[in-house]
C-alpha cells in the first residue's frame, strides 16, 4: 500500500479493463515521473472525451455531433445495416472498406449472467429504422461466440418476418492461415459452412 | 506414446525437480506424504489440463508461489515434442509445444493421453451420477479434442438459461410480469434452440461411446474379478428424456435429437420456471452400472465395486490404445487398495503397455510382473533407485 493520492491513483487506474494491479502501479509510477504538461493533456482530453462525445443517435455508433460520420455521409447505401455489438467493431469493419452500408450498434450482447436483455440492447431503435421499408438487407455481424450467436439468432427471428434479407457473417478459417493451426472449433465451422465452388 | 523426461517447478511439493523416465514400468516408492502422486499428477495434467484430485488449479500451485510450471518430453509416434505448462490460478494458463506459444492451452489437449487409476475412481461407482459423466465426457475429449470446446460452450449455454430461468420464474411467481419478465421470455427460446443444438452433440457423442464401451467393460470385469463372465458387468445410458427412434442405424443422430430435446424443453417449460433451473440436457443424463440383474451402487460389494471402477478404466484403455498410440498408464496407489488375486491379474493385463508408472508407499505391494525401473520419493527429492 502507497500513501494516500498515489493508492487513490493506483486503484482508478486498477478499475480500467485489462489493467491488472500490477499495470496499474507501473502507469502510476510513470505518470508520477512524467513531464505535467502531457498529464496535463491526458486529464484533459479525458474530461473533454466525457462531455463531448455523444451516440449518434440514429445507429448508436460514438459521434461528436447529433449524427455520427457515416450516418451524415449521403453516399453511404441507405438500404443496407450492419448490426454490431460495439463501436469498435464498426471501426474493424471500416478498416476493410468492403462495406458500404450504413451500421446500428447494439451495445452489447444477450446475457442473462450479466442481466443483459433485449430490451437493453438498441433492438427497439432497430425496428424503428426498419419501419419506413428503406432498408432491403440486415447484416448480423455480432461476434462468433456463444452470446454474439444467441442475439444473432433473436435478431433473425424477429427480422425474417419481415420479409428482409438477413445475412450472417461467415465463419471460419482465417485468411493467410495454415490450415493445421486451426483450433478444432473454428476448423468444424469452417466444415459446416463450407460451399460449392463456383465458377 | 511415452514421457522420458518430467520436470516441476513450484509444481505441489516441488521447488524445482528433474525426473528422468523410460519406456515400460516405473514405480515411484515412498512414504505417505513424500510427493509420489505429485509426480503422476503432474503428467496427467498436461493429457487433460486438469486434476483428478482437486478441481481448482490452486492446489497444484506451491505454497507461496504465484505460478507452478510443468514440462514434459514426450515420445509419439516415434518423435519427441517439448510440451510446456504454465499453471496461473485464476489467470488463464500458457502452453507452449516445442518451445513455442500456442493461443490457448486447450490446444494442448491431445497431445499427450493418459489413463488414470487412482483410489478416487471408486466415486466413479459409489458416487454422484456427475462422476460418470464426467468420466464419460473426459474419454470423449481424449478421443477428439472437440470435444472440449462442445462441452464448455455446453456449460455456458446452461449456465446462461439457467440464469434466465431464475429471473423469468422469479417474475411470474410475483405476479408482477412486466416487460422485463416478457423480455426473458422471449429470449428463452434462443437460449432453447442453444441448449437442443449443443446438447444433442453431447448427447449423440456419450451414446456412441458407450456402445463401443459396453463390450470392453464386461471383458475387463471378467479378467479383473474372479469367477465373473463377460457378461456380469453391463451397462445403460439413461438420459433425462425418452430418446427418439433412430431413423436408421443403433443409435438416433443428431438432428433427430435435437429436435427431441427442443419438444421436451417445451414441454417442461413451467417445470422449469417454477425452479428456476434446465431439468432436461445431457447435464441431467445417467450412466446405469449394472451387476447381473443389480445396480452396482447399493448393491455391490466394497470388493466388486472396486473392480468394476477398474473395469472402467481398463475398458477405456483398450479404447483409447484401439484408435491408435498407447495411452501412457497411471497406476496411483491402487495396488494398497487390491487384494493379492486382483493384483496379480491387473499387473497382468497392463505389463506390455508402452509405459506405465505406479506408485506405492509398500514395494511388496508391485506385483512381480510390473518390476521395473524404481525411483526414490522422500522429503520432496526424486532419486532413481538403479
Amino acid at each position: 500500500m502507497y500513501e494516500g493520492v498515489v493508492q487513490d491513483l493506483i486503484d482508478e487506474l486498477g478499475r480500467l479493463p485489462g489493467v491488472g494491479p500490477k499495470s496499474a502501479q507501473r502507469i502510476a509510477f510513470h505518470i508520477l515521473q512524467a513531464d505535467p504538461v502531457d498529464v496535463r493533456r491526458l486529464a484533459e482530453v479525458l474530461i473533454v472525451v466525457k462531455d463531448k462525445v455523444k451516440f449518434c443517435s440514429v445507429c448508436g455508433n460514438v459521434a461528436e455531433d447529433e449524427l455520427c460520420r457515416i450516418c451524415r455521409d449521403q453516399r453511404r447505401d441507405p438500404a443496407v445495416i450492419c448490426v454490431v455489438e460495439e463501436s469498435k467493431d464498426v471501426v474493424a469493419i471500416e478498416r476493410t472498406r468492403e462495406f458500404r452500408g450504413r451500421y446500428h450498434v447494439l451495445g452489447g450482447a444477450i446475457s442473462p449472467i450479466e442481466g443483459v436483455g433485449p430490451d437493453d440492447l438498441r433492438i427497439r431503435e432497430l425496428m424503428t429504422r426498419l419501419a419506413d421499408g428503406v432498408v432491403t438487407e440486415v447484416i448480423l455481424a455480432t461476434d462468433p461466440n456463444l452470446e454474439g450467436e444467441a442475439t444473432a439468432t433473436y435478431l433473425t427471428r424477429l427480422l425474417r418476418p419481415m420479409g428482409l434479407r438477413v445475412t450472417r457473417l461467415a465463419s471460419g478459417l482465417p485468411v493467410g492461415g495454415d490450415l493445421e493451426y486451426a483450433d478444432e472449433v473454428t476448423l468444424g465451422r469452417a466444415f459446416e459452412g463450407r460451399r460449392s465452388v463456383d465458377d | 506414446m511415452h514421457v522420458t523426461h518430467l520436470s516441476l517447478h513450484d509444481f505441489r511439493s516441488y521447488a524445482d525437480t528433474e525426473v528422468a523416465l523410460g519406456p515400460g514400468v516405473t514405480s515411484f516408492i515412498g512414504r505417505n506424504g513424500q510427493g509420489k502422486t505429485n509426480v503422476v499428477e503432474a503428467i496427467d495434467y498436461i493429457a487433460r489440463l486438469s486434476s483428478h484430485r482437486v478441481s481448482s488449479d490452486a492446489p497444484l500451485v506451491r505454497f507461496g508461489a504465484e505460478q507452478a510450471v510443468v514440462r514434459a518430453a514426450v515420445v509419439r509416434d516415434e518423435r519427441t515434442a517439448l510440451l510446456e505448462i504454465e499453471i496461473n490460478p485464476g489467470r488463464s494458463n500458457r502452453a507452449r509445444i516445442n518451445k513455442s506459444p500456442l493461443p490457448k492451452s486447450r490446444e494442448m489437449l491431445g497431445m499427450v493421453r493418459t489413463v488414470l487409476f487412482s483410489p478416487e475412481d471408486l466415486a466413479l461407482v459409489k458416487g454422484d451420477p456427475s462422476e460418470r459423466r464426467r468420466f464419460l465426457d473426459d474419454l470423449l475429449v481424449l478421443r477428439a479434442p472437440r470435444y472440449a470446446g462442445v462441452r464448455s460452450d455446453y456449460d455456458r449455454v446452461l449456465r446462461q438459461r439457467n440464469s434466465l430461468l431464475k429471473t423469468a420464474g422469479a417474475a411470474r411467481r410475483s405476479g408482477s410480469g412486466g416487460s422485463r419478465a416478457e423480455a426473458a421470455l422471449s429470449t428463452l427460446g434462443v437460449w432453447d434452440t442453444h441448449l437442443a443444438r449443443t446438447g444433442a452433440e453431447l448427447l449423440a457423442a456419450r451414446l456412441a461411446l458407450v456402445e463401443e464401451l459396453k463390450p470392453l467393460v464386461g471383458k475387463a470385469y471378467e479378467a479383473v474379478a474372479r469367477g465373473a463372465t463377460r457378461s456380469d458387468a453391463t451397462m445403460a445410458y439413461r438420459p433425462s428424456f425418452e430418446l427418439p427412434e433412430p431413423t436408421e442405424g443403433p443409435l438416433p443422430d443428431r438432428a433427430v435429437l435435437a429436435e427431441a430435446l427442443m419438444a421436451e424443453v417445451e414441454r417442461r417449460r413451467s417445470d422449469e420456471l417454477d425452479r428456476g433451473v434446465s431439468l432436461v440436457g445431457p447435464h441431467r443424463d445417467e450412466l446405469h452400472l449394472m451387476l447381473g440383474p443389480l445396480p452396482v451402487k447399493g448393491y455391490a460389494s466394497h470388493g466388486e465395486s472396486w473392480s468394476f471402477a477398474l473395469a472402467l478404466r481398463l475398458a477405456s484403455y483398450d479404447l483409447l490404445r484401439a484408435g491408435g498410440d498407447d495411452p501412457i498408464l497411471i497406476l496411483d496407489d491402487v495396488f494398497a487398495e487390491l487384494d493379492t488375486e486382483r493384483r496379480e491379474r491387473l499387473a497382468e493385463m497392463v505389463a506390455d503397455a508402452e509405459q506405465v508408472l505406479v506408485t506405492a508407499a509398500v514395494p511388496a505391494d508391485v506385483p512381480a510382473a510390473l518390476a521395473g525401473a524404481r525411483v526414490l520419493v522422500a522429503d520432496g527429492q526424486v532419486t532413481r533407485a538403479d
